[in-house]
């Protein structure tokens, strides 16, 4: 037994010396492993037990097992899948059309300095301002449905997108411009075989910010207007004084964003991980 | 037997104009490069060498003066000339092979031929097997060889390099000095050095052309003799001739005036 569990903590050593280094750092990981759990475990412990001896009012802050149940019933019911699907849809569509047009945006405004410096103050005020305030205007604008919230999450992330990507166009090196240039390069050319891959990687990595943001946009404008999807969920929840069903949908918003979220960064270092 | 002029500089002049006010880099450049002749420009930093490059590749207009390149104006970059920068700019997110075609794809050269060509001279360079490789698996001596081998592969007449091998050290410098010379050589290319180092133009170039700093002016033009030029860069550096040429480019380049 012992040495079965020597064998995995040391399997593939190239020698002595490897081996002991493998083991401790593999000790090491199991511990930090284990003590992620544990800490999750004694919260989940205190929040239930307080609940139930009413250290904390469980009408306000319903319990672990309460939450587990409604979830479970809910599930069963069939009456989750459908907010899920909405909510998730508009995220998505979301992030990649405020990528999209955040990155077509840099584009334009590489293409012509003239543009750029035209709209930059522009650029810095809305930058700057809140975009959720804009929400009103945007349902009002794109209706109630699908259209105003997929709008503010767009809305969210487009300008920092845009910023960032024109940042990282305006970066290239000199030097590979000037290179592609005596090769004759036109403006097409630079733009397509150096600029752009060049940036690339930002480009993937502003999709990594823009999860994020599409998420509170979403939500944000679920709790604005929506009649399904899980920012309606915790509107409804509230509104009926259920705070159960608001952490239902609090616990389902943190699997699905952190879910996408790495789906999104295993994407980014695999197109990364053939450059330097 | 005098040989056909390729390039010529006649009263070249150029002042780079910003904001603050204008830089004066050159003023009354003339020289003449014959067909298959390597010619070194040698000065400090700052005399406008680099300029001189810049302006015979066509990425910007003289301010005034007439650049000719086999009797035509020179008006924008052209497929006659080949530029290798100080450092390779190999593109990271391309392979090997995909970075030796950038050239060809960007001047629509890209026949089964040229690729071939290509191939052919990274074969020649002893990196075939790195083709599927990319840039950051490489050394910089080997990098170098590979921007060689993008600029060659557009089959340019004139080659010009700035300063292209002052990123390396000084061995991989020496090996690439005779790799470069013994390509050129073969293909009968005609070849514009811009470098700072006293040594490496003497070892490379059949003709000096000596800078003046401030603005950047020709201060002298000093032909090698055979004993220099006819040999490999690395034999040359051990040419007794060599010392001497070294004392007097060295003399020449440190009066004032």
């Amino acid at each position: 037994m012992a040495n079965l569990l020597e064998a995995i903590l040391t399997r593939g050593a190239k020698s002595p010396a490897h081996a002991q280094f493998l083991r401790k750092q593999r000790i090491q990981d199991i511990l930090v492993r284990l003590a992620q759990i544990a800490l999750l475990i004694v919260l989940l412990a205190f929040w239930e037990l307080g609940a139930r001896y009413n250290l904390i009012d469980p009408l306000l802050f319903s319990q672990p097992s309460k939450i587990c149940d409604t979830f479970t019933k809910m599930l069963l019911a069939g009456e989750l899948h459908q907010h899920i699907m909405v909510t998730v849809v508009e995220t998505i569509v979301g992030f990649l059309l405020g990528t999209v047009f955040g990155t077509v945006i840099a584009i334009i405004i590489w293409w012509s300095p003239f543009l750029s410096r035209v709209l930059d103050p522009y650029l810095v005020v809305l930058n700057g301002m809140p975009k959720v305030a804009l929400g009103p205007t945007f349902i009002v604008a794109f209706g109630g449905g699908y259209g105003g919230i997929i709008a503010m999450a767009i809305a969210i992330s487009i300008i920092i997108t845009t910023i960032v990507v024109y940042t990282s166009f305006r970066e290239v090196d000199k030097n590979l411009i000037k290179l592609a240039r005596t090769f004759g390069a036109n403006k097409r050319q630079i733009f397509g075989k150096i600029v752009l891959p060049a940036s690339f990687p930002t480009i993937v990595t502003t999709l990594k910010v823009n999860v994020g943001l599409a998420w509170v946009g979403v939500i944000v404008g679920e709790f604005l207007v929506s009649k399904s999807g899980l920012g309606y969920l915790i509107i409804y929840g509230f509104q009926v004084f259920n705070l159960t069903l608001v952490f239902v949908s609090l616990f389902i918003i943190a699997i699905c964003a952190t879910v996408m979220y790495q789906a999104v960064a295993a994407l980014e270092s695999r197109i990364l991980k053939k450059r330097e | 037997m005098k040989s056909r002029q390729i390039i010529r500089f006649q009263d070249v002049c150029k002042t780079y104009v910003t904001l603050n006010g204008e830089t004066e880099a050159l003023r009354n450049i003339n020289f003449a490069v014959s067909e298959g002749e390597f010619v070194a420009i040698l000065g400090p930093s700052g005399c406008g060498k680099s300029t001189i490059l810049s302006l015979l590749a066509g990425l910007f207009p003289p301010t005034s003066g007439t650049i000719l390149i086999r009797d035509k104006k020179v008006h924008s970059p052209s497929r006659q000339i080949g530029y290798m920068l100080q450092q390779d700019y190999l593109l990271g997110w391309r392979t090997i092979k995909q970075n030796i075609m950038l050239g060809l794809e960007i001047s629509r050269q890209k026949t089964r031929a040229n690729e071939q060509y290509a191939l052919e001279l990274l074969e020649e360079m002893e990196l075939l097997s790195f083709q599927n490789h990319y840039p950051h698996q490489l050394s910089g001596g080997m990098r170098q060889r590979v921007a060689l081998v993008r600029t060659l592969a557009t089959r340019p007449d004139i080659l010009l390099l700035d300063e292209p091998f002052s990123a390396l050290d000084y061995t991989t410098r020496l090996r690439l000095e005779d790799l470069v010379i013994e390509t050129l050589r073969r293909r009968k290319k005609t070849a514009l050095l811009v470098t700072h180092d006293i040594a490496e133009a003497i070892a490379m170039a059949d003709r000096i052309i000596v800078m003046n700093t401030k603005p950047g002016r020709i201060k002298k033009i000093i032909p090698l003799p055979a004993s220099l030029t006819s040999k490999p860069p690395f034999a040359s550096r051990k040419a007794p001739d060599f010392q001497k040429y070294f004392q007097l480019i060295w003399k020449e380049m440190n009066e004032n005036g």
